[in-house]
């Protein structure tokens, strides 16, 4: 079994999501998911094992050697974000059967279930793929289910966002497929080992510097970059709680792993930041979209929408530490893109903990939390003090490096805009914290949240402080898997 | 975390005891006050010198425990501080208050072991959490919007000591806790990140802004441990750096000038804490074995001496429920016990012979006097002079005696006084018999401190600033003034900057959705537009714009490749 690891992953949902819509009422589907994802997660787990004591796994799907089959490689970066996804999906999950049941209605559960397996699907599928044009597809597969999911939110606007996401994803996704179609042409392989090996002999080509640009901004759609994130905000908010939970934790992180694949494993790091303006177009995008972005969430009376603005900003510190082109700086964003999963989970999470007894998320809604949904409350602070990077937390672990790497190339300006961000940080979480703690509860008889709710919520604050304190697994892995990437990353 | 040698570092132990003093019923808690600092010291008091545990954490190799002479003098008056200071409070705190103090006290301890400079920072920042939650504690809007001044306050600080440390682990691939020399940017940034802590200008008012709005306990927790942790941190980091003895004078008599203006007895405490800290960094600057010594002994008795005079203000104001020196008055009679212990805490504070100020302070005087800085010397000796007439004899006879107030208040509950007894105590006891305290100094103490030349000096001194005190006190005598310092600016000037900063954002938003929004109206994928009722650069954007910002991008990066 353990040779057929990756397939697996894959094919738990596969197999799963049809299943699901022809299984009767709400709890069913719901079983039938979360029992999916825990094997899911299980299999990542030992798959991550297996790529730190052997190395780079590689499946040759129906035993096809590539190139003329599809292969599934995994090393340190895939295997890390393997388990974000699945572990993200396995705590997401048990906490979707009340949340889901109250927000979008026991009849439509089946077809939720379904649409968030096929989802998990399509995210794990653009994670173990060897290959560029597979890619597209497992992003098409997670793109569709990500359109339904959204606009099954009770609010009517969630129509209007998930049409816009429709558009701008279907965009992003259109830009990636020219690129890859330009990269075939030049090349004659879609296999990501193939480009790579390929691909210098020719890089000075105008196609496939066009192919370079195509394929970079498709991707920065899809990961919401500033100043793409507009289909961000209103997709985050109007999906249903354990949708945002989950969206919010991976699919962009997903996005930030294709690029990565891309300019560090297939173009390679002198391509993509010697002959092509990559961090100079991307560094000043992240910096201005981590504080414009973070600017914009001070003021948003809407906890929801605030946190994902706070996410436009999260990517914001993703994507600079990429943009530095060094070791260090991949580190950086790598253990962001882990950490950011972890406290964004549980920060909407909590949104929809409070959306489920309060019946809102805004600033009212909030009011007085402390005493009438005390763990809901201390779970918002903990996951807020995590976003805003304090000790002993994963926030924390994540920006030391990413001071620590613009320390190391003399940015002394970027660090000023690191703990600018983190200072804005501070009065938005700090305002909804004062809110909570000092304000008078709208409705004192509200009572705390389910324990439905509450236990997976808490297991995600746990791992936030967990993970902030045992920096072994996620910074010797983020450190090998950027080691491995700075190299080329592709071993034959 | 890998484990060596040690279970854990001892400020688990404090930790542990914060989780439990909520949970536990009302009648365990004095035991469990304590029980937890009792088994804290027990384990501090068992360490052998050197690193004791250390772990792997962002890549590094941090030592949790490092012990040695002085890092064991500091943990052991930290623990003893919150052993005495819980049993104060017990009665009166809220149990949130006191499981906050606690984990203070236990940030403090971790601090005093921090073998590297990471762990110091871990411990550095659980110190301002907790501590901030203590000002909170005080319970009443100007304690809310204080502790939020304070906690923004410790949070820059925190940034800039983290920067400088990153900096520093960048420069040298080194986080070990050693002398460092202050000749790169990193090495200042640290330094200026424990001097905020420290109270040292132009951010000393962050401290007698906060600590008087604590509740009458609270102020007791907070006089000692941050302020001292950055003393040890100076201590450890940069000794013998003479930009310290400037520094530290300004602290001196910035003190003493606020404290004399102040009629707010906590307030006036709160200055001479600054004032106490600016002796110990002046000490730190010195850095001379003797002035070394003599700044570990005075952060010792310091700590116990002022803890003992707010526990007496503390008691006031829990009796009489007033601050105001103006309200305060002729006490002495009615609460004898908390009268001759603030008596008590206000000799040694001056330094007055048999105390515990005088063996310690004198050393750092000293400590100028043998290094021919005569110039500091003549500066610590007038501000001995300035210390007893602001906290010496200003704080006792405005409060206990003076005019009749009137209040006719008892004496507080047994077990604020047997503290405040147990630290009067410890005053008289170490002044009397120094040793007690020399032989646990981190060098070898040679040290006298009873010799004639210094008695006189001292006794002439303190008689004649006393002398001046009451010829001049007409002027001493406060009115109800309120004496205005740096704080102001960012009391006032913060909220109106922010008000600007609102407006500036949001006319940007108004500018940039009249240049962009409005003409892409006309675009027909705009009928799906919708406006959301956020503000302006929060707006639900159309989809037409987005594919703009697409086309922008795509044109950069093409371009870009080519201008490269």
């Amino acid at each position: 079994m353990l040779a057929h690891l990756p397939v697996l992953v894959i094919l738990a949902p596969l197999l799963g999501a049809p299943v699901a819509s022809l299984l009767r009422g709400p709890n069913w589907p719901w079983l039938l998911a979360t029992l999916l994802s825990w094997f899911a997660l299980l299999c990542s787990v030992l798959l991550l094992i297996q790529v730190n004591a052997q190395g780079t796994f590689i499946y040759t799907m129906g035993g096809w050697e590539a190139p003329w089959g599809i292969e599934y490689r995994i090393d340190f970066a895939n295997a890390l974000l393997l388990v974000l996804i699945t572990g993200l999906a396995s705590v997401v999950l048990p906490y979707a059967r009340l949340s889901v049941e109250h927000e979008i209605g026991a009849d439509r559960c089946p077809l939720f279930y379904t649409a968030l397996l096929l989802l998990i699907l399509g995210l794990c599928g653009i994670t173990v793929t060897g290959d560029a044009f597979n890619v597209f597809v497992f992003l098409e597969v997670s793109s569709l289910a990500t359109y339904t999911l959204i606009a099954m939110g009770r609010d009517r606007r969630a129509l209007t966002a998930s049409f816009s996401y429709l558009i701008m994803g279907t965009i992003g996704a259109t830009f990636y497929l020219i690129g890859v179609g330009f990269l075939y042409v030049m090349t004659g392989t879609l296999n990501m080992a193939d480009l790579a090996e390929r691909l210098p002999a020719i890089s000075d080509s105008s196609t496939v510097r066009t192919a370079f640009a195509f394929i970079v901004t498709g991707i920065c759609l899809k990961l919401a970059l500033f100043p793409l994130h507009l289909w961000l905000p209103n997709a985050y908010t109007y999906s249903p709680s354990a949708v945002t939970a989950f969206l919010g934790a991976t699919a962009t992180k997903v996005a930030v792993y294709v690029l990565i694949r891309f300019v560090f494993t297939i173009f390679g790091v002198e391509f993509s930041f010697g002959a092509e303006p990559l961090a100079e177009v991307l560094v000043p995008l992240a910096i201005i979209g981590l504080l414009s972005a973070s600017t914009v969430s001070i003021m948003q009376p809407n906890i929801k929408r605030m946190l994902a603005y706070s996410s436009v900003a999260q990517i914001g510190y993703i994507v600079l530490g990429l943009a530095m082109g060094t070791a260090m700086g991949l580190t950086a964003s790598l253990l962001h893109v882990f950490n950011h999963g972890l406290m964004k989970g549980a920060l909407f999470m909590v949104m929809g903990a409070v959306a489920y007894r309060m019946g809102g998320t805004s600033i009212d809604d909030m009011r007085g939390l402390a005493k009438t949904m005390p763990l809901t409350f201390w779970a918002f602070v903990l996951g807020g003090l995590s976003l805003i990077g304090v000790p002993l937390t994963v926030g924390f672990v994540s920006k030391w490096h990413l001071i620590l790497a613009s320390l190391e190339l003399g940015w002394w300006p970027v660090v000023v805009a690191i703990l600018a961000g983190s200072m804005l940080a501070v009065v938005y979480v700090g305002r909804v914290v004062e809110a909570g703690f000092f304000g008078e509860p709208k409705d004192a008889t509200k009572r705390e949240a389910p324990w439905g709710l509450l236990v997976p919520l808490w297991v995600l604050v746990i791992a936030n402080i967990w993970f902030g304190i045992d920096t072994r697994l996620t910074v010797d892995i983020a450190e090998a898997a950027a080691a491995q990437l700075m190299a080329g990353g592709v071993v034959r | 975390m890998t484990i060596s040698e040690l279970m854990f570092p001892p400020a688990f132990i404090m930790i542990i005891g914060a989780m439990l003093l909520p949970v536990v019923r009302d009648s365990f808690r004095p035991v469990l006050l304590v029980l937890v600092p009792l088994l804290t010291l027990l384990m501090i008091w068992n360490l052998d010198d050197g690193v004791l545990l250390s772990a792997r954490f962002l890549g590094y190799e941090v030592e949790l425990v490092e012990a040695s002479n002085v890092r064991r003098l500091f943990a052991t008056i930290f623990a003893l501080m919150a052993m005495i200071g819980g049993f104060f409070a017990f009665r009166h705190a809220k149990v949130a208050e006191l499981s906050a103090a606690m984990a203070y006290a236990a940030g403090a301890v971790g601090v005093s072991f921090a073998g590297d400079l990471i762990t110091l920072f871990l411990f550095w920042e659980f110190m301002a959490l907790f501590s901030t939650i203590v000002v909170w504690c005080g319970g009443t809007e100007e304690a809310r919007r204080a502790g939020i001044r304070y906690g923004i306050m410790h949070l820059i600080g925190g940034i800039i000591l983290k920067i400088g440390i990153e900096g520093v682990a960048i420069q040298t691939g080194s986080i070990e806790i050693q002398a460092l020399q202050l000749e790169s940017f990193a090495t200042w940034m640290i330094l200026i990140g424990i001097l905020i802590n420290a109270a040292a200008p132009p951010v000393s008012a962050w401290l007698s802004d906060a600590y008087p709005e604590a509740s009458p306990t609270g102020s007791v927790f907070l006089s000692a441990f941050t302020t001292k942790t950055a003393v040890l941190a100076l201590w450890l980091l940069f000794p013998g750096q003479s930009v310290l003895i400037w520094i530290g004078l300004y602290m001196i008599f910035y003190g003493i000038i606020y404290a004399l203006m102040e009629n707010d007895m906590r307030r006036i405490l709160a200055y001479s804490i600054v004032n106490q800290v600016g002796f110990m960094v002046v000490g730190v600057g010195i850095g001379t074995e003797m002035a070394l010594n003599g700044v570990a002994a005075h952060a010792f008795s310091h700590i116990i001496y002022k803890a003992l005079l707010l526990m007496s203000a503390g008691a006031v104001m829990v009796q009489t429920g007033k601050r105001k020196c103006t309200d305060l008055g002729g006490l002495y009679r009615t609460m004898p016990v908390t009268a001759v212990c603030g008596i008590i805490g206000a000799l040694a504070i001056s330094a007055f012979p048999y105390t515990s100020g005088f063996i310690s302070k004198s050393m750092i005087s000293s400590g100028a006097a043998y290094e021919q800085y005569a110039f500091v010397w003549y500066c610590l000796v007038a501000a001995s002079a300035g210390v007893f007439l602001h906290a010496g004899i200003k704080f006792p006879w405005f409060v206990f005696f003076q005019k009749d107030s009137g209040l006719r208040p008892k004496d507080p509950s047994w077990n604020m006084q047997a503290a405040m007894i147990f630290f009067a105590a410890a005053c008289v006891l170490i002044g009397v018999f120094p040793q007690i305290l020399y032989d646990f100094l981190p060098f070898e103490a040679t040290y006298e401190p009873y010799t004639a030349d210094h008695l006189v000096t001292q006794l002439q001194l303190l008689l004649f600033a006393g002398l001046a005190f009451f010829v001049t006190l007409p002027l001493m005598k406060r009115t109800l003034t309120i004496s205005l310092d740096v704080d102001f600016f960012y009391r006032r000037l913060g909220p109106i900057l922010w008000r600007a900063f609102e407006r500036l954002v949001k006319g940007l938003g108004d500018l940039l959705q009249s240049l962009v929004v409005k003409p892409s109206k006309s675009i027909p994928a705009m009928l799906l537009r919708y406006h959301g009722p956020e503000g302006p650069l929060a707006r639900t954007w159309p989809t037409g714009s987005m594919l703009l910002w697409v086309t922008v991008l795509l044109v950069i990066i093409l371009i870009g490749a080519r201008l490269l």
